[in-house]
């Protein structure tokens, strides 16, 4: 009884939490308008808890951007005008996807680099090896090989 | 020879690299969200005066003077802590200190005025937080300081300590001024 009981308490507690976790409803046209806004939202960085998306965010400042972000869609504007108004505010930090600029250089093509780094080394090393091995068979035929390792 | 060197050579390269790592995160906060308004002027607003609604100021009224914009709120905690630093250096600044009561009932902002003191010359009123959105603002307490010509020199955001007045805004306050007497 008062398993069910502390069931029934713990349902009724997931329920309301999930009635206050319903993001701010706004009006939205139709489908398609919803889904460009959650497809843009979710492009977005909340400035508050930096880990979240406008989209998931509960803080204040995330409702109040979602609130702008969605009138500006109502006036017509694009993502691209929507993104620009939003980094003249809070800078390149409200993009998840960050631009390519020259501060942005090392940033993108950094791993490339480390990689490219990389390859040259290990070609490097295998050469030499093969150089190394070459001339100690060379110079060392057949009885010595298999002391080798 | 250098091949067998070559594994510490990997190994300075990733202890310096992590080591950068430490260095650069100890002198910069990750979260910190640069200001892209910093050198621009700032965004037009007009906003009623707290406990006068009637009354608004904005830009044009704040126009000809450099002051100190301080974003507080009585939700704010960190707030409570910087209070007694602007009560107790505010009025040493020589600048005029503005008070921008973000996304805060009145009543709640009225109270807490009351409660620790004012040491602003002037309190706006941002309840939707619109004209914060255009400044910016990601959170309380943030502080902006604005030259006479309305551009933006410099923002803080957390709470100010006497530190960051002597350090950070008194220098740049006396650097508004030579500017003014040019």
């Amino acid at each position: 009884m008062t398993s069910r009981l502390r069931l029934l308490a713990i349902a009724l507690c997931l329920f309301a939490s999930m009635l206050v976790h319903a993001i701010d409803p706004l009006p939205f046209k139709d489908h398609a308008e919803e889904l460009r806004f959650q497809a843009l939202t979710k492009q977005l960085r909340c400035l508050v808890c930096q880990n979240e998306s406008l989209a998931d965010s509960n803080a204040p400042l995330a409702a109040d951007l979602r609130r702008d972000v969605f009138e500006q869609m109502q006036a017509g504007k694009s993502d691209e005008e929507i993104k620009a108004w939003l980094t003249a505010r809070y800078s390149d930090f409200v993009l998840y996807d960050p631009p390519l600029h020259a501060a942005t250089l090392l940033l993108w093509f950094g791993p490339a680099l480390v990689l490219l780094a990389g390859g040259v080394a290990i070609i490097v090393i295998v050469r030499r090896r093969a150089r190394m091995t070459k001339a100690a068979t060379a110079s060392q035929p057949a009885i010595d090989a298999e002391d080798d390792w | 020879m250098s091949s067998r060197l070559l594994p510490f050579f990997g190994f300075v390269l990733v202890f310096a690299l992590l080591g950068f790592g430490i260095y650069w995160s100890q002198r910069h906060d990750p979260r910190e969200v640069p200001s892209p308004l910093i050198g621009k002027p700032a965004p037009q607003f007009s906003l009623p005066v707290l406990g006068d609604p009637s009354k608004q100021v904005g830009t044009k009224e704040l126009a000809g003077q450099p002051y100190l914009l301080n974003v507080f709120a009585s939700w704010c905690f960190a707030c409570r802590d910087e209070h007694p630093i602007l009560m107790q250096d505010g009025k040493r600044l020589g600048v005029r200190l503005v008070g921008f009561n973000y996304k805060d009932e009145p009543d709640d902002a009225k109270r807490w005025i009351a409660q620790y003191g004012d040491p602003y010359d002037v309190i706006v009123a941002d309840l939707p937080g619109n004209v914060a959105i255009d400044f910016g603002v990601t959170g309380a307490p943030e502080t902006f300081l604005v030259d006479a010509k309305g551009v933006i020199r410099y923002k803080y955001i957390s709470p100010i300590t006497p530190e960051v007045i002597a350090t950070e805004l008194l220098p740049r306050i006396s650097l508004l001024k030579k500017e003014a007497a040019q």
